[in-house]
């Protein structure tokens, strides 16, 4: 028996939501601030609407379709 | 904790149970063949007993021995109360068959359910007074946070183990006690001038947060039920975000501590997070090794969220805000 390979990216883009990054990062918003990730695994904002940026708050699932990222 | 008060007759006989075999000053075999025996007085004694019975396996009490946890009396009372609260359960939330892909099928189907929100009623017009009731409320479950989903890790298979342990890894704080997320509870009840010890408020709370709680230990204590606690844990992570910025908003309209602020701010910002691995890591990768589970985990989402949208249901009819 051969142990399986599982896919482990360290970035995931979510169909209509954020982009998860894995691990530790320094990421910089559309302002040009500076954030550090705090968890192992952190939500970046790809709609633009999260009144968190640079990171996710769930508003893009109340987002009509055409502005889902 | 002590034991809880008694709600009717049924949770007296366990807690006499309980008692006889903790001091051996009464005759304990009499005692459970009157639980046994003994009809549940309504919902809430119910519902307690069954709790109370759980709690063993959780943090116990101080005035009953620990041994009870594994009492065979004890887990046949338990059984027997955990098969009607099961096929009630599964009356009530009976699931669709959910379409392909799997992740975005669950978090459709948690979407299209429409309930009550108690955070915006919080984030607009809740009293202080209200305000402080629903914390006490939410100490049942924020107390044992991410607790019950933890007796699930052992049961599952190398890929979704490792997708559970990503996100239980953030709730307990990523190894920071300072960081676990019930700890930020505590802060925060603290700094409301709130009991933050473990159960303080059992005694007080309505019979829909036991059902919740019960729901989350029936689901995490049986193997068998593993998908319904994994789909429990995707709804609960899935409808946190945005409700946890209502209850920031609104714990900040009525002038409440910036630490209860702090464990809402971290709930918009961490089940942003949650809400995807629960949903595309931990339940998709469990359907994808057991396919049988797709009904399981949708089962245990719709459960988590009936059972919310009741208890948000009785408490805004309480607060005459329908
Ligand atoms: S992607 Fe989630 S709020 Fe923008
Ligand atoms: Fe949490
Ligand atoms: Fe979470």
């Amino acid at each position: 028996m051969t142990a399986e390979r599982f896919d482990h990216p360290d970035v995931v883009i979510c169909p209509g939501g954020p982009l998860l990054l894995r691990g530790e990062h320094l990421v910089a918003d559309a302002d040009g601030r500076m954030h550090r990730t705090t968890r192992p695994v952190s939500a970046v904002c790809r709609c633009g609407k999260s009144a968190d940026q640079p990171w996710c708050d769930g508003t893009h699932k109340v987002l009509p379709d055409k502005q889902k990222p | 904790m002590r034991v809880p008060k008694a709600r009717g007759e049924l949770s007296e006989a366990l807690t006499a149970a309980m008692q006889a075999e903790t001091t051996g000053t009464t005759d304990a075999a009499a005692a459970w063949s009157r639980a046994h025996t003994a009809e549940a007085t309504d919902d809430a004694d119910r519902h307690l007993a069954l709790w109370t019975m759980y709690e063993l396996a959780y943090r116990g009490f101080d005035d009953v021995d620990e041994a009870l946890e594994w009492h065979p009396e004890l887990l046949a009372l338990r059984r027997s109360l955990e098969q009607g609260f099961e096929r009630e359960l599964r009356e009530w939330f009976s699931p669709p068959e959910l379409d392909e892909p799997f992740g975005d099928a669950l978090f459709a189907l948690i979407e299209g359910v429409d309930g009550v929100s108690l955070a915006s009623f919080v984030q607009r017009e809740a009293t202080v007074e209200q305000t402080m009731e629903l914390l006490r409320y939410r100490t049942i479950y924020h107390l044992k946070e991410a607790d019950p989903t933890a007796w699930v890790v052992p049961r599952l298979t190398t890929g979704p183990k490792a997708a559970l342990m990503e996100l239980q890894y953030d709730e307990y704080g990523c190894g920071d006690p300072n960081r676990l997320h019930s700890h930020l509870f505590v802060r925060g009840l603290d700094a409301a001038g709130l009991r933050s010890d473990y159960g303080a408020y059992v005694d007080d709370v309505p019979v829909e947060v036991l059902v919740q709680n019960n729901a989350m230990s029936l689901f995490g204590l049986h193997r068998r039920l593993r998908g319904a606690a994994l789909g429990h844990l995707a709804a609960f992570e899935a409808t946190s975000s945005m409700p946890s910025r209502r209850m920031a908003q609104g714990l900040d309209r009525l002038g409440l501590p910036a630490e209860m602020i702090a464990y809402y701010d971290e709930h918009v910002e961490a089940d942003a997070v949650h809400e995807q691995l629960a949903v595309r890591t931990i339940c998709a990768a469990l359907v994808e090794e057991e396919p049988a589970q797709a009904a399981e985990v949708a089962f245990g989402a719709l459960t988590c969220l009936g059972l919310e949208d009741r208890f948000a249901r009785r408490m805004l009819a309480e607060w005459g805000a329908e």
